[in-house]
């Protein structure tokens, strides 16, 4: 047994401590949004943030998650309150098959934590790891460009409100 | 009475809430709708031709719901948006009020798979003209009961409104069968003038699931007491399991069983990487007796030119008043491509009193429940194939091979649903490839410029392999009552396969078109993305560069000249003057301009191309700095998802077009994963692209998901050309053949 936490939550979890965390997350916490894509740390499709760093899952075994913080898609909003990166995503419509899509917006939101005004460049260059099949390359793009945008709103609201 | 269950729509749909079963009841639903009937000729539209009954499109229940069927399957083109537009527009009834089920055995029509860019074109022109028959039938007991004239009636957000403001809901109006009834074979269809929904760029109902982790693909099921497998599949094509001690696999922590029918190797644990730990110790366990059996890939035209071929003239016209006077010629190859899809082949299974559910990104349910059912010697109204998205496919990848993968353990635990989902290596050693093609082009032009002969010779495969029959699938060819995979047929044209898009658009007073069709297939094959029109469009419209050239002619201009085709001429132009090009232009240092062009399948959307390509001088590494395309495929019912598909096809046939290549030695495929397959990445990606659509309102929805794919191809090329002076004619065109080609 070891305690987890994901998306601000602690968990219990019965698994070999040399278990990928995407088959935890996937298999005991029943979360969707991390995907099996290679199993290699090749595609991207797993990428999950941990103390703020966008993760390969399927790669890195549990016990190096001890005294970690994981989160996920699912930790970042919801259909009904989506977080910014969410938003910009569903605005620009920056999917096709969307398989790839939670792997992706989970490497652009570390960017965006780590730098909140990214060149284009930068964003090229942070998204490498992953891989896209559809061809959706151009809307995610623009997509991580807008949730940049909708973050520093959302932050200017959030200081303005605390300014009062 | 302990016979087979046969699932059939009456069964399924009692415990649907509806008061109203307005389906199609009897057993000559799906499969065949041959009831007998007046016949009305000539026949409906799109795919009412074969499913003519309007509630297999339509259904309105009582309270007032509404749900418009597909037997397509969303693959991630967004379709599912488009039929609830279309559908919505002529019923006149809110979008978010209707609901869209696709393909499902048991629920939607039989519309064979979901193919070739037929999805709107057919599904979607059903619907549109069930929809508008449903409401004329509403409006019509409407009248009825109010004793006026239909025409004095209107109808608005689901209900028929009198003059005098009385209102009757389409769940009042509806009564028992009244929507049974056999299309019309036309249909009164608004005015496109008069849309509200159609045309406009609704948001996908698919993405805000995908976003927030919501269940949205097979892949994410978990019905109650499911548990994992995970096949080991031979380690290549044709391997025979000799020795299995499966002892100590069955004795590792939560392994539920070893399922071995003859080369079929799968086993089953409880949690899933439980099981992939098991397949490992189980792959370890397993011994092969291989056999080299491939071709050379460094050869592969020769390869291809050497195999026995069916051969076959599909274009021949002369007009001997016409000669030419300078001749060129070239020849053209494409290796084996993968699809690659990102996220590898899934099924769920479960046999519940003789009844096989399977839940698969298949493309085509009624074909994979066919195939399925004699894989098991089961009837095939006792399978039920349930259609969920998965990643996007492209084409003929592992889902149906994963299908029945779960349908072949599921059998083997009785009432447990099994997850199956391939690992990355098999996803890319066993899934169908794009097969590889060659061509061979000659030409001349006569006095004055113009092409007076044109002599196209292609090469190929099939390109498609699909079910229908249990050979068809993997695990049906590798268990010990073995299917042999069906013999090969070549698709038959106007669309075609491997000779999809050789005839060329142009016109052209001589001209000779041949179709070598192999039927040996060294490497397993079927239908990938665009078939033959890839590399026919990439050879076609390469050619047509050299022949410019040739007769010192602006390329766009050469096209123009060749092309009668209205539509074709004005979505050449519109691309090439939103991409700013120019007679005679020149790029800068490095840079190339080029263009490419085509009519999908002759028959479905138009698509042109224009790119600007940077070729590093030193390394010869090529990037598409920036793409303009036009495209016309009739009317458009959502253009944000059609400007969607073209950017797809543009940035996919790139990445083939520049980096893709199945490779293999004497006996195993060793492309298996990422590193040994590149694909495009973000470092890589265009600067811009940009889509014009040309809209056609009230004319024919064209298929537009495949268009792109091999104007883009030939665009990129002719521009590589134009940056290095050198022509490279064998796919892909990758950065070494480039630094060679500039070297030599």
């Amino acid at each position: 047994m070891m305690t987890l936490k994901v998306n601000g939550r602690d968990h219990q979890i019965d698994a070999d401590p040399d278990t990928p965390l995407l088959y935890v997350l996937r298999d005991d916490l029943e979360l969707n949004a991390a995907k099996f894509g290679c199993g290699l740390g090749q595609c991207g499709a797993c990428a999950v943030i941990v103390d703020g760093k966008a993760v390969l899952s399927c790669v890195t075994p549990l016990l190096l998650f001890q005294d970690k913080e994981v989160t996920t898609l699912e930790g970042l909003g919801s259909i009904e309150t989506p977080a910014p990166i969410q938003r910009a995503f569903m605005e620009e419509q920056a999917a096709q098959c969307g398989y790839c899509i939670a792997g992706m917006m989970m490497q652009a939101q570390a960017l965006l934590q780590r730098n909140p005004k990214p060149t284009d460049e930068e964003i090229r260059a942070a998204m490498e790891p992953n891989l896209c099949r559809c061809g959706t390359h151009m809307r995610i793009l623009r997509a991580v460009h807008r949730a940049a945008h909708l973050m520093q709103t959302a932050d200017a609201s959030t200081v303005q409100r605390s300014g009062r | 009475m302990n016979g087979p269950v046969v699932l059939d729509r009456r069964r399924v749909l009692a415990g649907s809430g509806a008061l109203i079963v307005s389906f199609t009841l009897s057993d000559a639903f799906g499969q065949d709708q041959n009831a007998p009937s007046a016949t009305p000729a000539p026949k409906p539209p799109g795919s009412l031709a074969t499913t003519p009954f309007l509630d297999s499109w339509i259904r309105v229940d009582a309270d007032g719901g509404v749900t418009a069927f597909t037997g397509k399957a969303e693959l991630g083109q967004g379709f599912k948006t488009a039929f609830q537009q279309i559908a919505a527009e002529e019923l006149d009834i809110s979008f978010q009020s209707l609901k869209v089920v696709t393909a499902d055995t048991a629920r939607t029509a039989n519309e064979g798979f979901t193919a070739g860019s037929n999805s709107v074109h057919l599904s979607g022109t059903a619907i549109q003209n069930a929809a508008a028959q449903v409401r004329a039938l509403l409006v019509a007991e409407a009248a009825r009961r109010l004793d006026l004239p239909a025409e004095n009636l209107r109808t608005e957000n689901g209900a028929v409104i009198a003059p005098d403001g009385r209102r009757f809901g389409y769940g009042d109006l509806v009564a028992s069968d009244m929507l049974h009834m056999q299309a019309q074979p036309t249909s009164k269809l608004k005015d496109p003038a008069t849309f509200k929904v159609m045309g406009q760029p609704v948001a996908r109902v698919d993405i805000p699931a995908k976003v927030t982790g919501g269940a949205a693909y097979v892949q994410d099921m978990r019905l109650p007491g499911m548990v994992h497998a995970r096949v080991v599949r031979p380690p290549s094509y044709g391997a025979q399991l000799t020795e299995c001690d499966v002892s100590a696999v069955e004795k590792l922590p939560g392994v539920v069983k070893v399922v071995r029918d003859g080369n079929f190797l799968a086993v089953v644990a409880k949690k899933e990487f439980q099981t992939i730990k098991a397949m490992a110790a189980l792959s370890a366990a397993a011994k092969w007796k291989e056999m080299p059996r491939l071709p050379n890939q460094h050869d592969l035209g020769r390869v291809l030119t050497s195999l026995p071929s069916q051969d076959k003239t599909i274009l021949q016209q002369s007009d001997p008043s016409v000669t030419g006077q300078r001749t060129l010629d070239a020849s053209y190859t494409r290796p084996y491509q993968a699809h690659g899809s990102i996220g590898p082949s899934c099924a769920v299974a479960q046999s519940v009193d003789g009844v096989m559910t399977v839940w698969t990104h298949t493309q085509g349910v009624y074909p994979d429940r066919q195939a399925i059912a004699e894989m098991l010697g089961m009837p095939t109204a006792s399978v039920r194939c349930i259609h969920v998205e998965g990643s996007g496919c492209y084409g003929h990848n592992g889902a149906d091979d994963a299908a029945a993968d779960a349908a072949l353990i599921a059998r083997e635990l009785p009432g447990v649903p099994i997850r199956v989902q391939w690992m990355r290596e098999q996803e890319h050693a066993w899934e169908p490839f794009g097969p590889a093609m060659v061509t061979r082009l000659k030409a001349s032009l006569d006095g004055n410029g113009a092409i007076a002969d044109w002599n196209f010779e292609v090469w190929s495969n099939t390109h498609s392999m699909r079910p229908g029959g249990a050979g068809a699938m993997l695990a049906a060819q590798h268990m010990s009552k073995a299917f042999a995979a069906p013999a090969p047929k070549p698709l038959p044209l106007p669309e075609g396969g491997g000779d999809r898009n050789a005839i060329p658009i142009y016109k052209f007073p001589n001209a000779h078109v041949v179709h070598h069709f192999i039927p040996a297939m060294p490497v397993r094959i079927s239908a990938l993305r665009s078939l033959g029109a890839y590399h026919n469009v990439f050879s076609t419209e390469s050619f047509m560069d050299e022949l410019a050239k040739l007769a010192g002619a602006d390329p766009v201009e050469f096209r123009l000249r060749h092309l009668d085709d209205p539509r074709g001429r004005e979505v050449i132009q519109k691309a090439a003057q939103g991409f700013g090009w120019q007679k005679g232009q020149k790029a800068p240092r490095n840079r190339g301009y080029g263009f490419g062009f085509a009519r999908y399948k002759n028959l479905a959307a138009y698509c042109a191309v224009a790119s600007e390509v940077e070729v590093n001088g030193e390394t010869g590494q090529p990037r598409l700095v920036r793409a303009v395309a036009a495209v016309d495929s009739g009317q458009v019912v959502n253009p944000d998802g059609l400007i969607n598909q073209i950017e797809g096809a543009i940035l996919q046939s790139m990445s083939w077009t520049l980096y893709e290549a199945v490779t293999f030695d004497d006996t195993r495929i060793t492309s298996i994963d990422w590193q040994t397959y590149p694909i495009l990445r973000f470092n890589s990606v265009p600067d811009i692209i940009d889509v014009h659509i040309l809209n056609r309102p009230g004319q024919p929805f064209l298929g537009s998901g495949e268009t792109g794919q091999g104007p883009a191809a030939a665009s990129i090329a002719n521009a590589i050309a134009n940056a290095t002076g050198k022509r490279l004619r064998d796919l892909p065109l990758t950065r070494k053949k480039i630094k060679d080609a500039i070297d030599a």
